[in-house]
């Protein structure tokens, strides 16, 4: 097949960005996939519920519109509606060909493919690979672009991290610029069109559920070279995570759904060991708070209270933890429908929850905000766009439980044509522009060149660390006007102090140093724009909550949030947002049935 | 949103080995590190406390060690190195459990790039080589699969579990060099050929594993399977991998 020369550049291996590689390769064009790690260890691995797609197998009246409303309800309707119906009606079919691929979907005793229910749905709409579907989709893709690449139609470029974009005089993406990891050799890459798929930006929040790859860093960096910022403040928090020294790893809702209960000790900054807090001194919170739903009460009010309670100094111990006890249920019970779960927190935690309760707490998961795309995945700069859980367009204020697959393949599903369309239509000039890619190389050697030649007193781990104690605190769960405007002030101060640390390390070769001073740097500003579209947001929708301004302001706030960089820091405006599907009405998890 | 640090008051440093290299031309050393104990410690969070400020036990300053993450909840294989004489993901490797001093060292089948980075690009190509993927007319929508039991797709989900994260490899005495391809390699044959769809390119997937370097070069040492941090049944998968490549020799000439 004849392929015009069209050479599409995907920065990202995790589902988005191997969805995309493998439409475009199909199509006969060439690829350069850039991904810091091996595609096949990206964080589309650790998604574990499963995929949803209204392929209405179990008799239930289960629609595609069904699924589109349920996803708009669920996002409080600040998602533009055509896409969410568009990925809606494309998810089934998604579904039907990673059955094709190989996936080993859990099966009904027909042969046909099982479905459960999730969230924020009453039908049995999500398709499954045991405890572990992410883990199964994504190598599906990486085994088909592995075809790929051995037929010679994708190029892999592992372990390079893309530092920026190569735009023309028009502000054109022209490629990109990527940095070997092992060397630090930077390079230029011509590109017709440019697909970012990178993934959330968690790290921001120092920990969080998302892998450590999750910096958002090369998002960031197109942001501040135009690319429009939308819904930044839009960051879901998980109500139950396992702390660890290093990460929050999930704890599945179904600990609570089997029983468990949430509880501290009524005495502030107990230090007892569980088994010696008597019942009565034990404050079931949630049970107290919300006697018809206990612990069963909606994800957002869960986070939110367990948030505050620690916030009131009654977390475990005086830390950021409650307790999620499941000891009162026979071991026997829980090792029949949790057990994988168990083994999870066993592993990590060393405590066998069986016998000893589980500590837990809210932990950030996902973020709805990304980079503006229209509803064929293209941002604001021409031959740039985006797919996956670095866009915007899907999930409004709250994504809903195992939406995030369906999204990430039918972004990189529609951005693959979109690219190819473009690269096919745009004006390409000689080789004269070719200065273009000297220029940028130059501009980001320097920047390595400064950072390594600068010392100073500073310490970049010890920023990182701060930046995410602050991020945590004060931008995600319960957000006060005051407190983010003192975040945002932090923030920089921390990009001042950015400026005097120095790289630990004398041996450059594989280091791991320069490479995070070049996220942290591109992490500061993203964390402005999450805190700033938070601080201007005076409502309460979704995942964004602020005491001061508890209801959903539609007249108002019923508008996308748009950053723009700007050297003075990120410059906000609102876009309307497209309802014309289905009427927003009031979100009301008040009458959830149980 | 540290854990509990009630129990910690008592607790002796963690002392940490680190075996380092600076680049794949110099020599290996070993270097003692000592961090403060907190409970619920893994090996990542030790070694990112020794990367904020890096400094011998001896109190000498040095370089950070290096070493690779990403998932942080053992499905990524990618943080794989050898601990305390046994090669395992680090972030599921708790201080609590382990002997000190602990004694971290880089994988020792693979490239070693830099301290406990090693290059394991060699499981992907062999991935490549037996055809580690189904054979698809397109990815347009031609309605669903193959009906499948249900113990037949549990079967398939162990092998697909496989985070290429190279244990097995490290565990087994015959692999070394290019001289077997390695128990891997073959699970993921016996991944594919199960497939309905997978079957009708089998011979190629056997054709793979065939070679000089190929199956039978097996010494049955049996400690792949219990090296394998995923608990796929490799040895499983080399029977039946070997039967079919048994079969295929002998009569597979007469397809031709």
């Amino acid at each position: 097949m004849a392929n015009n020369g069209i050479r599409i550049g995907i920065v990202g291996g995790g589902l988005a960005g191997l969805a995309a590689a493998m439409k475009t390769a199909e199509a006969g064009h060439a690829v350069d996939l850039f991904s810091v790690v091996p595609v096949k260890r990206s964080h589309s691995v650790c998604a574990q519920g499963g995929i949803n797609g209204a392929v209405n197998t179990k008799g239930e009246g289960d629609s595609t519109w069904l699924h589109f409303d349920d996803t708009v309800y669920g996002g409080d309707f600040l998602a533009n509606q055509p896409p969410v119906k568009a990925m809606c009606e494309m998810a089934p079919s998604i579904i039907y060909l990673f059955d094709r691929l190989g996936v080993p979907f859990s099966r009904t005793p027909e042969g046909l493919l099982d479905f459960r229910r999730f969230g924020g749905t009453k039908h049995h709409r999500t398709a499954f690979a045991g405890a572990s579907t992410g883990q199964q989709l994504l190598y599906a893709l990486d085994e088909q672009v592995r075809r790929y690449e051995e037929s010679g139609k994708v190029r892999k470029f592992e372990h390079w991290e893309m530092l920026s974009l190569v735009l023309d005089d028009h502000q054109v993406c022209r490629g990109l610029v990527a940095m070997n990891l092992q060397t630090l050799e930077l390079k230029a890459f011509p590109a017709d069109a440019v697909i970012i798929a990178t993934g959330g930006p968690g790290l921001i929040f120092g920990k969080s559920t998302n892998s450590m790859v999750c910096t958002g860093s090369a998002v960031s960096a197109c942001y501040q070279q135009g690319a429009k910022y939308a819904n930044g403040e839009f960051i879901q928090v998980h109500p139950t995570s396992i702390p660890g020294e290093d990460k929050l790893r999930l704890m599945s809702e179904s600990a609570r759904g089997e029983g468990g209960r949430v509880w501290v000790s009524r005495k502030k900054g107990d230090t007892r060991p569980p088994s010696q807090i008597p019942e009565k001194e034990r404050l079931y919170f949630l049970e107290e708070k919300y006697p018809a739903y206990g612990n069963l009460v909606p994800r957002d009010i869960a986070t939110r209270e367990i948030f505050q309670i620690c916030l009131d100094g009654y977390g475990v111990g005086g830390e950021n933890q409650v307790y999620l006890d499941l000891t009162h249920i026979p071991a026997e019970v829980l090792d029949r429908k949790l057990g994988a779960i168990l083994e999870i927190y066993e592993m990590f935690v060393g405590d066998d929850p069986r016998h000893v309760p589980m500590r837990i707490f809210p932990g950030v998961h996902y973020s709805m905000g990304g980079l503006w795309v229209d509803y064929q995945q293209r941002t604001n700069v021409p031959g740039l766009l985006a797919a996956g859980e670095c866009d915007y367009s899907i999930h409004g204020a709250n994504r809903l439980g195992a939406n995030s697959l369906v999204s990430c393949v039918y972004g990189g599903f529609m951005a693959a044509p979109a690219a190819i369309e473009y690269a096919k239509n745009v004006e390409r000039n000689g080789g004269e522009d070719s200065q273009i890619y000297e220029q940028e190389v130059k501009r980001q050697q320097e920047i390595n060149d400064t950072l390594i030649k600068q010392s100073g007193s500073e310490n970049q781990y010890l920023i990182h660390q701060e930046m995410g104690k602050w991020m945590t605190d004060n931008v995600t769960v319960i957000r006060y006007n005051d407190k983010l405007k003192e975040t945002d002030n932090k923030l920089l101060e921390l990009m001042d102090r950015y400026h005097r640390i120095s790289i630990n390390d004398s041996n450059l070769w594989a280091t791991m140093a320069l490479p995070h001073a070049r996220h942290l740097d591109n992490m500061l500003e993203l964390a402005r724009v999450i805190t700033l579209g938070a601080l201007n947001r005076n409502e309460s929708r979704g995942a964004h909550y602020k005491p001061e301004f508890p209801q959903r302001d539609d007249e108002q706030f019923l508008k996308t949030t748009i950053a723009e960089y700007s050297g003075e820091g990120p410059v906000l405006a609102y876009e309307p947002v497209d309802v014309s599907l289905i009427p927003p009405r009031k979100r009301d998890y008040s009458k959830a049935t149980k | 949103m540290s854990t509990n640090r009630a129990t910690s008051v008592r607790s002796e440093p963690v002392e940490i080995h680190i075996r380092r290299r600076a680049n794949p031309d110099s020599d290996q050393y070993w270097e003692r590190f000592e961090i403060p104990y907190r409970p619920n410690l893994n090996v990542i969070s030790c070694l990112m406390e020794i990367q904020k400020n890096p400094v011998t036990r001896e109190g000498n300053r040095t370089t950070p060690p290096v070493w690779q993450m990403n998932c942080l909840e053992q499905v990524c294989g990618i943080c794989t190195m050898i601990i305390n004489g046994r090669a395992r993901q680090s972030c599921s490797a708790l201080v609590d459990n382990l002997e000190q001093p602990i004694k971290l060292e880089p994988m020792s089948k693979f490239p070693n790039v830099r301290d406990l980075v090693v290059d394991r690009s060699r499981m992907f190509d062999h991935l490549k080589r037996v055809h580690a993927w189904i054979e698809i007319d397109g990815t347009y929508d031609l309605g669903p699969g193959p009906r499948m039991d249900q113990d037949d797709v549990q079967e398939r989900y162990a092998y697909s579990r496989c985070m290429t994260c190279g244990c097995c490899l490290e565990a087994c005495p015959q692999y070394e060099d290019e001289h077997y391809i390695g128990p891997q390699a073959i699970a993921q044959v016996r991944l594919f050929n199960m497939h309905p769809t997978g079957k009708i390119t089998r011979d190629e997937r056997l054709e793979g594993i065939m070679g000089d370097d190929g199956i039978t070069n097996c010494g049955n040492a049996q400690n792949c399977v219990k090296a394998c941090p995923m608990n796929i049944p490799l040895t499983k998968a080399i029977y039946e991998e070997n039967r079919e490549t048994v079969v295929h020799g002998l009569f597979g000439w007469l397809k031709r």
